[in-house]
């Protein structure tokens, strides 16, 4: 007698999948948070000016996707209402306890810090010329510290510079930890890999720089305003490197797998050759991957015409949104698709309405931009408002 | 009915002795229960089972165990000649009303019961957020139903498929070695009702427990053992296709 959806044999609990397309979104989310965030550190710490249109922009994306990211996982517990507990007695050994604190930290130690300290002064001015209710948003996010003398608005960018320096390794470690929660997975030969976290911090990387990308062509389309070109170029090129340092990790990962051979390695083969292959080879690999660097490589060599760079970044820019949203669907599906006997596969049947079905799933990705947009229209990022950070860095790397 | 009374009185005996099995039935109270004195484990005998599922039934019973979901189950390997590494496995219903009979070929066929661990190193209780999952000072893998978030990462971390969550509960569940049976002195349900006496419940920590004498006599193993979890559900006679 053979289960509908099950091809050989799965341990009887193994039948249903236990971590759904919520679980898919969350590494999702995480990844575009940390990728735009280093994205931000590119001006503020490196002094990559060129990005510096995207600087603000970069950082409110990563709050607004930040906010969102528990929301999937709230959704998928069996007792939401318990989810405090993680906090108040939280389970030491456990590495998803321990990832409430490293998202606790970087939400509020790295994040808002920054973006407070970032758009205080404009705070203080709207607060003074604003009326109403608007008014009294702003005094409130001032929270109450009004000097932006010179002096004053030197010492926000200084300690601002230096949270953006704890910031990178948060960033990495937010990424980081979310690989570790699935590469820590022994029984799991699908996610048992120490290169996990280091992939998954790269193909965050590729993530959110390229929502950033897109994000920054877009609403300057709808402003009306002119792309810089320059930084449009050097995001692609970014983005090019961390997609190529990504691809060779996932690479060495494979080609280590296929050498060695282990026990599962028949199993986990047959999958990617059957249920696996549209979303991994074909979605994630092909169109996802080699296809955006190809394209982006492209650009290096050959010099095409604005409208035609736009075009092509725009391209390459979804195209590896939906390889990194096909990456995650693929380790965290597909890591439940095979049994841990190795003798046989599951299906995911996603529903629709349901709790942890599409429709929410849908929900969960439109609301950071639904946020993003009440961020923007109370902090516009535009560059033309931004005051200019490089003297502070330079100032902080002792070269003025 | 034409009862006598000399029928009635012979009766009598039986209907005591009758009397004193319903009595076994019932949990007794256990106030000395030591649980440090106690590290309990399973043997499961192989070469015994014979699939019947009562132990399967039995456990469902006992635990109130959803439609669907299993704290126990049996897998019948079927292992085709020299292909140890291509078994074929079943488990229709986890065993629960046996299973068909089989066509007569090559190879061999067994039953392989199973059920957790209760590692001692288990790596269900390692990633638990909130620590609902815990082991008992006696050696058993619990889960707090009142403390659980329903994650699932327990589920995800157990390499022998034996959790599962509760859909009336939305928590974690699994086999707890009938804790509510042994602390009272009494076995599990699995072990009550296996006719052939293929499961052992074994107390490590007594050394006048008959488990020490049978691995010093006996070839047994554990699932996995790569896995380093520290299982403590001894089998004897298992096959090296087993997984």
């Amino acid at each position: 007698m053979q289960i509908p959806g099950v091809e050989g044999f799965m341990y009887p609990n193994e039948v249903e999948l236990q971590w759904s397309v919520l679980i898919v979104l969350y590494p999702f989310i995480t990844g575009l948070v940390a990728g735009a965030f280093i994205l931000a550190s590119l001006e503020r710490v490196f002094r990559v000016e060129a990005v510096k249109p995207t600087y603000r922009l970069a950082l409110l994306t990563a709050l607004a996707f930040l906010l969102v990211a528990p929301l999937p996982l709230q959704l998928h517990l069996g007792h939401p209402e318990r989810s405090i507990e993680m906090y108040l007695t939280p389970h030491r050994s456990s590495a998803m306890a321990m990832f409430g604190f490293v998202y606790l930290w970087y939400l509020m130690g790295v994040l808002l810090l920054e973006i407070w300290l970032d758009y205080r002064r404009d705070m203080v001015l709207k607060a003074q010329s604003s009326r109403g209710i608007l008014q009294l948003i702003y005094r409130v996010l001032t929270l109450g510290s009004n000097n932006i003398s010179e002096r004053a608005l030197r010492i926000d960018e200084r300690l601002s510079y230096f949270i953006t320096l704890i910031g990178i390794p948060s960033a990495f470690l937010l990424h980081g930890y979310v690989g570790f929660i699935f590469g820590s997975v022994k029984a799991n030969p699908w996610w048992s890999s120490p290169l996990m976290p280091v992939v998954f911090l790269f193909s965050a990387m590729v993530s959110g720089i390229a929502a950033v990308m897109l994000l920054y062509v877009f609403t300057t389309r709808m402003r009306g305003r002119t792309i810089d070109m320059r930084c449009l170029d050097t995001i692609a090129q970014y983005l090019l490197y961390a997609f190529i340092i990504d691809f060779s990790l996932e690479m060495i990962d494979l080609i280590q797998r296929i050498y060695e051979a282990d026990e599962s390695f028949r199993s986990l083969d047959f999958m990617v050759h059957t249920r696996l292959w549209t979303s991994q080879v074909i979605i994630q690999i092909i169109l996802g991957t080699v296809t955006p660097i190809a394209l982006l490589g492209l650009m290096q060599i050959i010099k095409l015409g604005e409208v035609a760079r736009k075009r092509v970044y725009i391209l390459a820019g979804f195209l590896t949104l939906m390889g990194i949203f096909a990456m995650r669907w693929n380790v965290v599906i597909g890591g439940q698709l095979f049994s841990k006997s190795f003798l046989g596969y599951t299906t995911y049947k996603m529903g629709f309405a349901t709790r942890e079905g599409l429709l929410p799933a849908i929900g969960l990705m439109i609301l950071p931009f639904a946020i993003l947009w009440v961020l923007v229209k109370l902090l516009p990022p535009w560059p033309e408002l931004v005051r200019s950070h490089i003297s502070v860095a330079s100032a902080a790397h002792g070269t003025d | 009915m034409d009862t006598t009374r000399r029928r009635l009185i012979m009766l009598l005996p039986a209907a005591a002795v009758a009397w004193k099995y319903v009595l076994a039935g019932t949990p007794e109270e256990a106030p000395n229960y030591e649980m440090t004195e106690h590290w309990w484990a399973m043997l499961i005998d192989v070469t015994k089972c014979i699939g019947c599922g009562s132990c399967v039934r039995a456990c469902a019973q006992e635990n109130d165990v959803p439609e669907g979901y299993f704290r126990t189950w049996i897998e019948r390997y079927h292992v085709s000649d020299w292909k140890i590494e291509r078994p074929d496995v079943e488990s229709p219903d986890g065993g629960k009303e046996g299973f068909p009979a089989n066509e007569v070929g090559d190879g061999k066929y067994f039953f392989i019961p199973k059920m957790c661990n209760h590692c001692a190193d288990s790596p269900c209780t390692q990633v638990c957020p909130v620590g609902a999952t815990f082991v008992t000072p006696d050696g058993v893998v619990l889960v707090d139903k009142t403390y659980c978030v329903g994650c699932r990462y327990c589920i995800q971390a157990c390499p022998y498929g034996c959790r599962f969550l509760n859909p009336k509960t939305n928590t974690a569940d699994k086999c707890t070695l009938c804790y509510h049976r042994i602390t009272k002195g009494l076995t599990t349900a699995c072990c009550e009702v296996c006719p052939t006496g293929a499961r052992q419940l074994a107390d490590l920590k007594n050394p006048k427990d008959p488990i020490h004498e049978f691995l010093k006599t006996h070839t047994v193993q554990v699932l996995k053992p790569q896995m380093a979890t520290g299982a403590k559900v001894f089998y004897n006679g298992m096959d090296g296709s087993v997984r």
